[in-house]
């Protein structure tokens, strides 16, 4: 394959990791900003998202695309729900205590993975996707003079992978919304900036926690359930995007939206690009080096405020 | 590892009372002993099962249990091994090498086991193998690495149940020039399983007359495979695939997205495919391609009776399913290992007149003198050829093509085509 259609095909498959990517460690950004919470079971409510995907999927077995709108809505609302449980019973009653939640979200992580083990089984499962058509992609040439199009062999997208970009696009977009235009938002931010202060001014923290710590998790799940189509849900799947989104978070600046955004992008897109030409491996270096270049130099992350 | 055995300094009142406490008990044992020493020609026989409960390998190791507890059953339903129970005694390895060998440790010290035996992922067994040496402890492996006779391990490791990659790449590799193509390219998972395919696979097919025009190694922990594909070469005419793990599916998938309408020839190992069903979405793109099959998941239409049992009695359907959820796929092509190797124990302990702990090397030795193991209830996959020296079996393998979403048999290899030189010789090796 020539270098130009190569090198798109790698930043194609790159913006697909990306998009999930940055929804995933949203939620984890999100968690940490307002409730400063390093939430190490993360990653298993992605997988329970995808798990959750699954069932509503198969239990309807309706045509694919009503299995699939279904499971966007139901696993993010599940997931989200069992967070906010989990933080009212477990995180708030260890008085958010940083050593004892980092612990305490560890223990979720083994109950939540080895709970699914047991029922839903060691078995990888696919979900069908709502839609999917190949889309073989035109490159421009220089030939005889003038500039033509063709159709390079292998460089190709599939309609799905383009929806998942749109789509995890929208939700971030909605997010950003939630977060800046709605009295639910402006409520969580002033929780962020001052949570003593928040409390004085009579808004419920222990509720705005909650929630939070569910819409972190609900988000996670929305990631899973886009995945679902592409990769399968299987009960080790979280472990993978635990730690790049630590990564994200931590290049992007702990609780910074838009940092996270644009480090996922980076993680995602150079992830595809060095493993396409280089090798798999000096990707991962990359990003775990780049994470030491940001604790050493920046230790606020890309858009993360100085702690005061 | 040997730091944390270590205690921490210092005596303590209370440690002091629990080692009186534990010296005591002891006493206790030995004082009863006798008793016990007399029952025990009557008491069961233990075998140590290390299992794949949890970790990457859990479907593997679901399944295996279930063969193991069908084969033990019908063990014991039969009398027993020289007229004792056997009793298994399972310990999940977490599929993981440093667990195997803590739990190949328990097997010898603490819940008396006869012998060890059980797990899948090399990278476990070779964990584990230079615990079960140095604790003279039979260690039989259903593996399929050729880490065993390679001669990497040692005399108290024996894989009797199932072939090696070795054996099983190298038939492939006739087939595949003579029916699919001449210009292979391979893509294998970046870890010992793969480099076996990639090394033994590629001298086979080149001794065939063919050339193997790329060879793409992919983590083993990858989960998006397109960025990798434009790498294969255009003039390709066969794809050799063995990807593992719960990415397999994608894989398959996105080889399809690549390709769209016009695709090479496909070759894969069932390995990728195990306890995955072939009719999933996404699954379509493997119509017409091969597989290699340890054993045929589908019931063929010359399915042996004794197949037909060994399903009947494990709980497996005519499609590799388990009977009571068509949704549970079976690890097929790899669990009867299981079933034959605890024949093969029993038929070792029959033939050494095993009675005890004291017996290990002379059951060792009896398995190793076999040669020829018929195809029969206990060893209902086919007929194999046991080589003492190396430790390993040879056996027939299978070639399915995937036909309306089932894998229809194709072409069966003989023994023959499996062998190759010894490359060690585990019986000169002391006990």
């Amino acid at each position: 394959m020539d270098f130009g259609p190569h090198l798109m095909l790698a930043i194609l498959e790159g913006a697909v990791t990306a998009a999930i990517l940055a929804l995933t460690a949203m939620g984890l950004s999100v968690v940490f900003g307002v409730m400063r919470v390093v939430n190490v079971a993360h990653g298993e409510f992605y997988m329970l998202g995808a798990v959750i995907a699954w069932f509503v999927a198969t239990t309807l077995g309706a045509h694919p695309a009503l299995g699939f709108v279904a499971a966007l809505i139901l696993a993010p609302l599940l997931v989200g729900g069992l967070a906010a449980v989990a933080d009212m019973l477990i995180l708030q009653r260890i008085g958010y205590d940083p050593e004892r939640t980092i612990v305490a979200t560890i223990g979720m992580l083994y109950i939540i993975q080895q709970g699914t083990l047991m029922t839903f089984g060691p078995d990888a499962r696919p979900v069908a996707p709502p839609f999917n058509s190949r889309i073989p992609l035109p490159w421009l040439e220089w030939a005889e003079g003038k500039l033509s199009f063709y159709y390079p062999w292998g460089l190709s997208i599939t309609s799905y992978k383009l929806f998942v970009i749109a789509a995890a696009a929208l939700i971030l977009i909605a997010l950003w919304l939630f977060m800046t235009r709605t009295r639910a938002g402006l409520v969580m931010r002033a929780t962020q900036q001052d949570s003593a202060m928040a409390q004085a001014f009579g808004i419920p923290v222990g509720r705005v926690y909650a929630l939070v710590f569910g819409l972190g998790a609900a988000l996670a799940a929305m990631g899973a359930v886009l995945v679902v189509p592409i990769q399968q849900a299987h009960y080790l799947m979280g472990h993978d995007p635990l730690l790049l989104s630590f990564i994200v978070v931590i290049i992007g600046g702990l609780g910074s939206l838009p940092g996270t955004v644009i480090a996922a992008v980076l993680i995602g897109v150079s992830d595809g690009v060095i493993s396409v030409f280089f090798s798999p491996t000096l990707a991962k270096i990359t990003a775990t080096l780049a994470v030491a270049m940001v604790l050493v130099f920046r230790p606020q992350g890309l858009l993360g405020k100085k702690a005061h | 590892m040997t730091q944390k055995l270590i205690p921490p300094s210092g005596f303590t009142r209370r440690g002091a009372l629990k080692t009186l406490g534990l010296g005591a008990g002891a006493l206790a044992a030995t004082t009863a002993m006798p008793g016990f020493i007399q029952a025990q020609s009557s008491a069961p026989i233990r075998i140590g099962f290390q299992v794949h409960r949890t970790g990457i390998g859990a479907s593997y190791g679901r399944w295996y249990d279930r063969t193991s507890q069908a084969a033990v059953k019908r063990i014991n339903d039969a009398g027993g091994i020289n007229g004792r129970m056997v009793e298994l005694v399972p310990e999940d390895d977490g599929t993981d090498a440093k667990r195997g060998a803590e739990v190949i440790e328990k097997f010898a010290t603490q819940s008396n086991c006869d012998v060890a035996f059980g797990t899948l992922f090399s990278h476990v067994v070779i964990g584990s193998a230079p615990r079960a040496g140095e604790l003279k402890l039979p260690y039989f492996v259903v593996s399929e690495g050729h880490h065993v006779a390679s001669g990497m391990l040692n005399r108290y490791t024996l894989q009797p149940g199932i072939t090696d990659v070795k054996s099983q790449v190298q038939a492939m590799a006739p087939f595949v020039a003579a029916n699919l193509g001449k210009k292979v390219c391979m893509i294998f998972p970046d870890f010992a399983f793969g480099h076996d395919h990639r090394d033994y696979f590629s001298a086979a097919f080149e001794a065939q007359g063919g050339t193997i025009n790329a060879m793409i190694a992919i983590p083993p922990t990858e989960t998006a495979f397109t960025k990798y594909f434009p790498q294969i070469p255009r003039d390709t005419e066969v794809i050799y695939h063995v990807m593992v793990g719960p990415a397999v599916l994608t894989f398959v998938k996105e080889l399809g997205e690549f390709f769209g309408p016009s695709r090479p020839e496909l070759f894969g190992f069932i390995d990728s495919l195990e306890a995955v069903d072939i009719a999933s979405p996404g699954l379509e793109f493997l119509e017409g391609s091969y597989m290699w099959e340890g054993n045929p998941r589908y019931a063929q239409a010359d399915q042996t009776e004794y197949d037909k049992a060994f399903r009947a009695a494990v709980g497996v359907d005519d499609n590799g399913a388990s009977v009571s959820d068509s949704r549970d796929i079976s690890t097929y092509a790899h669990m009867f290992g299981c079933w034959e190797t605890l024949n093969i124990i029993k038929a070792g302990m029959e033939a050494s007149g095993y009675q005890g702990q004291g017996d290990r090397a002379a059951l060792i030795e009896a398995v190793e003198a076999m040669s020829a193991m018929p195809l029969g209830m206990d060893h209902p996959q086919g007929a194999k050829i046991f080589n003492g020296k190396t430790h390993q079996t040879f056996g027939h393998q299978y070639i399915t093509r995937v036909e309306s979403g089932k894998l229809l048999l194709a072409h069966t290899t003989s023994i023959e085509d499996t062998l190759y030189e010894d490359e060690v010789d585990y019986t000169t090796r002391s006990f």
